[in-house]
């Protein structure tokens, strides 16, 4: 095929397209990276940074960064999942993870995170932020304690649902995810069935009256880490 | 040849984490062919008798005796390990860090649904710890060398980690037992 552009991931020669980005072209090569604001579907948005690589030794994030001919890319050095491990860190203790409580635990992309990395608890001080909830909404609650402000609700939202009913206010660490309302969730158009209530990787976008329904054991990352689906169509 | 000595105690926990370890059912059996308990509510010993091999806590530090105790821990114990998500990142006690400590207070003692407290006094005796202005996951107190997450950790986990540690082996969890929840 014309389009194909060849590269390199951890020595192992990929065949990629033209228009890929480096995290597509891997998992089509069954190779997973690591990544938590990334979403099939949606527009990349490159924000949370876990799918950092080394492209040519310079860090990037996989998810926006498109496949270029010969280009050597480092996922798996201890250097890149340093770099890794240090985000997930950062993303727990930056809001207030009490997973034993949590009814996304065993179902959430950042504690599976967590898992796949091995890390028994993070390394930096509890910052222990003060945020709120919004349980307005009759069938949708927001638990800001949990939101790493990946930005999947924002674009599925307003891409997918065409509806703009989440956006990001305020900067730096004041930086927070807003509703299209004076203040509260009921007050917006959101609908149960909306795509934007399905793609939060945490707990803080979530369903009322479903917590808990799959039991210990047989959540989605109680025995395989995340990822592995991809990992396996390689070896197949 | 004397055995190893493993110390426990709880924190600001729930005595869940304890109970997880009598969980390992019949390898407890096993557990004291391998360890003496010192200090430890397992066998009710209140002070050090010595040093210890191994200290499990169980619990974040949540007042001033919390910190004693855990300064004393590190003290006895050759390895401390912080047990559980109270101790290694302040669990549901930790759930007060974003309120005042006097609001804390005045549901606790005057404010709450079911307080019933005429005189509206808050606890203050001398003999009572004072409350820290938060809650503090171990190792942001004294240094920590193992961290077992879960709430509790499974008993496969604290048996796993223990017998790894007690032959002297690194304490490579498998992927099933480090659990947040
Ligand atoms: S959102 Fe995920 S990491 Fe945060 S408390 Fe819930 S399960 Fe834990
Ligand atoms: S609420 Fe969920 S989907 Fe939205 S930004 Fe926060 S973590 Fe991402």
């Amino acid at each position: 095929m014309s389009d194909t552009i060849n590269f390199i991931i951890d020595g192992v020669e990929i065949q990629g397209r033209e228009g890929q980005t480096i995290l597509e072209a891997a998992e089509a090569a069954g190779i997973y990276i690591p990544r938590l604001c990334h979403l099939k579907g949606l527009t990349p948005h490159g924000s949370c940074r876990v799918c950092t690589v080394l492209v040519n030794g310079r860090p990037q994030a996989s998810c926006t960064q498109p496949v270029a001919e010969g280009i050597v890319v480092e996922s798996e050095s201890e250097r890149v999942q340093q770099i890794r491990r240090d985000i997930i860190d950062m993303l727990f203790v930056e809001g207030n993870h009490f997973c034993m409580f949590c009814e996304k635990s065993g179902n959430c992309e950042l504690q599976a995170m967590a898992y796949r990395f091995g890390i028994p608890t993070p390394k930096f001080p509890y910052q222990f932020p003060k945020r709120g909830v919004d349980a307005s909404h009759p069938d949708i609650f927001v638990d800001h304690n949990r939101c790493i402000l990946c930005g999947r609700c924002v674009r599925a939202s307003r891409d997918l649902d065409g509806k703009h009913v989440f956006d990001f206010v305020d900067r730096g660490p004041h930086k927070r995810v807003a509703v299209n309302a004076e203040a509260r969730l009921a007050d917006t158009n959101l609908d149960a069935s909306d795509k934007a209530t399905e793609v939060c990787p945490v707990g803080a976008i979530l369903r009322k009256r479903v917590g808990y329904a799959v039991p210990v054991g047989k959540r989605l990352y109680d025995e395989k880490p995340i990822g592995s689906d991809i990992e396996a169509a390689k070896t197949k | 040849m004397a055995k190893p000595k493993v110390a426990t105690t709880s924190l600001a926990g729930c005595f869940g984490c304890h109970m997880s370890l009598l969980d390992i059912d019949d390898r407890i059996l096993k557990l004291v062919e391998l360890v003496d308990f010192d200090k430890s509510p397992i066998d009710d010993i209140k002070e050090f008798s010595g040093r210890c091999a191994i200290g499990l806590i169980e619990g974040g530090c949540c007042n001033e005796e919390n910190v004693r105790v855990l300064q004393d821990f590190r003290k006895h114990c050759d390895i401390l390990i912080s047990v559980g998500d109270c101790a290694t990142m302040g669990g549901i006690p930790a759930m007060r860090n974003n309120i005042p400590l006097e609001e804390c207070y005045a549901e606790a003692y005057l404010d709450g649904p079911t307080v019933h407290n005429p005189s509206k006094q808050i606890p203050n005796d001398p003999e009572l710890p004072l409350l820290l202005n938060k809650v503090y996951p171990c190792h942001e107190v004294v240094k920590i060398d193992y961290h077992l997450p879960g709430c509790p950790p499974s008993a496969d986990t604290l048996w796993e980690a223990l017998v790894a540690l007690l032959s002297d082996k690194p304490v490579a969890l498998p992927y099933a037992l480090i659990k947040y929840d």
